[in-house]
């Protein structure tokens, strides 16, 4: 039993299945080889990290896990069959949600419509269906409030939420449209220190709920914070899987930057980067 | 946009005040200048302006106008333009034209071959502009050209050397159809009116307004749809969505493209609407028909409220932009000023519009 921290509560259960489980894969475009053997799996309830530096092919890896990309070798089991997706719309379906860095949000429209966009529930039939724009802003409102953000009103434009609630109503929309996996793609890289501290609490409050988080960062201290289990990334390998508390925010950093010239910088900034 | 249910019970927020709430409405700017107007011409029109004659008067081509800024205005909120709206009502006039005339078609055929041939139109324009992905300013403004030297080169071809098409009143007088598209409705309803002493007569005791011209009535009804169509329907959502970020919306599982695409069409079948009324209504197409619309359109659409960025908007906006038009282009008659003020009027409207648009946008949005 590890203990539990601010941003990490219980512990998760070891012996279940993978929800999604990724072996070997390589990705090729053209003569660059992306991917070299990457293999990753995500059990349900639990927050996966990916580290790696820029160009480690993190982006590439959660291309191929979302359906953007196909992978030139390697295997996707989901939910224990073999499995592979032709459109990020079919890894949608299959419940593989990703939260990419630009949040899919629009400014100007409400949280609502913003909320479910492309999705709208409706009420009536033939030419009489139409938008349930009153059981719409019941659930968004309730599904926010669930996520610990209390809405001014379910009219409230996107543009006026802080970059962190952004985020959240982002994975609350995922987590209600029925996300097994959510894949969050670098959520607090662009936050600040309070907003970073929300979407890591969201980050806890999603994985309680039986979802598997793939979190990929590049920040250590963030990842160490939430994470049950962290892969790290290397010139498009995986150099290893840690699970939490057995391994150092040094170690992880000297992973991902492959060593030597970490320790100079190091040295010279007296701590963790 | 803005859906009004609020969630009771949070204790952190204020009360909103009732200005605070009018002021996040985009179609607020158009409401208060149809204000402006109105009481600018109560000091110095004619009193005859706001009689019921007068309204008429000013609505009629408010209404022609506002038919082809609602489509406009949906269009803008999706973030596209459609430049070619003038010429294309000219080019769906003569198209109508020639059914009836050339042809002899009745209106039950001739009216929906219009919209069709228009609709396949604005299809042409709107997947040029998707799928070559350039700005659909230029695509458009191309078609401006193309259809206005069609309009031309087909009404020669069609007449031997004119360009007017005179006949249409001849063929489509006694068509059953004629009268959802041209003259007065609710006549006996003015002619009660007026036998009861509830509204002005001349001598004989006919009513000085025979009935509310049919453009108006469409014009009504097409204000009223697009806006239920915009905030109550899945396909409003996926026009703010398409408009406000394409790629956001396409990632989110919505159909930008289809939506877009329809759009176009519906802008053109708003011009195909505007020529097939005022065609009858003349009784006769020619190449100058809506001549500059497109313009005057996409003001009247910006005056209520539409970003030229796309993703914001309202068709009521649009319906009272369409309005203040009407009204000043009539209304300077009812005046002592020259006439020519009209378009020094029109560029200040739309100056102040953008402006004021502008300073709306950034207060939704919370940009600084």
């Amino acid at each position: 039993m590890t203990e539990d921290t601010k941003f990490h509560h219980g512990d998760t259960v070891t012996d279940l299945a993978p929800i999604v489980e990724m072996k070997n894969i390589e990705k090729h475009f053209g003569n660059i080889i992306a991917l070299a053997g990457v293999s990753f799996d995500v059990k349900p309830g639990e927050c996966h990290c990916l580290l790696g530096d820029n160009g480690a092919g993190k982006s590439t890896f959660i291309k191929t896990m979302s359906g953007v990309h196909k992978p030139t070798k390697g295997e996707i089991f989901f939910e224990g069959k073999p499995l592979h997706f032709d459109t990020p719309r079919d890894a949608m379906e299959a419940g593989i949600a990703t939260v990419f860095q630009d949040l899919a949000m629009i400014p100007l429209m409400s949280v609502t419509r913003n909320f479910f966009m492309g999705r709208e529930p409706t009420k009536g039939k033939g030419l009489l269906k139409r938008f349930d724009v009153d059981h719409a802003n019941d659930v968004c409102m309730e599904e926010m409030r669930k996520m610990g953000i209390n809405l001014r009103g379910p009219d409230q434009a996107v543009g006026t939420l802080s970059g962190g609630e952004r985020q959240t109503v982002a994975i609350a929309r995922a987590v209600y449209f029925g996300a097994k996996i959510l894949i969050l793609d670098e959520p607090t890289s662009a936050l600040g220190v309070r907003q970073t501290s929300n979407v890591l609490a969201t980050i806890d409050k999603v994985r309680n709920h039986g979802i598997g988080v793939v979190f990929i960062s590049h920040n250590v201290r963030h990842a160490l914070a939430v994470g049950d289990r962290f892969t790290v990334l290397n010139r498009g390998k995986t150099l290893g899987t840690a699970t939490r508390g057995e391994i150092t925010p040094e170690q992880l950093q000297d992973l991902m930057a492959g060593g030597q010239e970490m320790a100079q910088l190091e040295g010279s900034l007296g701590g963790t980067v | 946009m803005s859906d009004s249910a609020q969630i009771a019970g949070d204790e952190r927020v204020k009360k909103e005040p009732f200005m605070t709430k009018l002021m996040k409405r985009p179609e607020l700017g158009a409401m208060a200048g149809v204000v402006l107007v109105v009481i600018f011409f109560a000091i110095t029109a004619d009193d005859s302006m706001f009689t019921l004659a007068g309204i008429m008067n000013f609505m009629t081509p408010a209404a022609q106008l506002g038919i082809l800024a609602i489509g406009a205005a949906l269009l803008m909120i999706g973030g596209e333009f459609d430049l070619s709206i003038g010429s294309m009502v000219a080019f769906a006039g003569l198209f109508f034209g020639v059914c009836v005339v050339t042809w002899q078609l009745p209106l039950i055929v001739a009216i929906p071959m219009t919209f069709v041939f228009a609709a396949l139109v604005g299809a042409v324009n709107g997947n040029i502009v998707i799928r070559s992905g350039l700005p659909s300013f230029i695509v458009t403004l191309a078609f401006l050209f193309i259809l206005r030297g069609l309009s031309l080169v087909g009404l020669k071809a069609a007449t031997g050397g004119s360009t007017q098409l005179r006949g249409v009143r001849d063929v489509v007088e006694n068509d059953w159809l004629a009268p959802f598209f041209s003259g007065e409705a609710f006549g006996s309803l003015f002619a009660w009116l007026a036998a009861n002493g509830m509204i002005d007569t001349f001598k004989s005791g006919a009513p000085k307004v025979p009935g509310v011209p049919v453009e108006i009535l469409w014009f009504i009804v097409l204000a009223l749809v697009a806006t239920y169509v915009l905030l109550r329907t899945p396909a409003g959502n996926w026009i703010f969505a398409a408009g406000g970020d394409s790629t956001a919306a396409s990632n989110s599982g919505v159909p930008v493209n289809r939506i877009k695409v329809s759009l176009f069409m519906l802008t053109a079948c708003c011009a195909a609407l505007v020529a097939i009324i005022t065609v009858i209504d003349a009784g006769s197409t020619d190449a100058r028909r809506g001549f500059q619309k497109e313009f005057e359109a996409i003001i009247a659409a910006v005056i209520g409220g539409c970003l030229l960025t796309g993703g914001y908007g309202s068709a009521i906006g649009a319906f009272f932009g369409s309005i203040i038009f009407g009204m000043v282009v009539i209304g300077l008659t009812y005046t002592d000023f020259d006439q020519d003020w009209f378009q020094v009027f029109l560029g200040g409207m739309l100056l102040i519009a953008v402006l004021f648009n502008n300073a709306i946008r950034k207060r939704v949005t919370g940009e600084r």
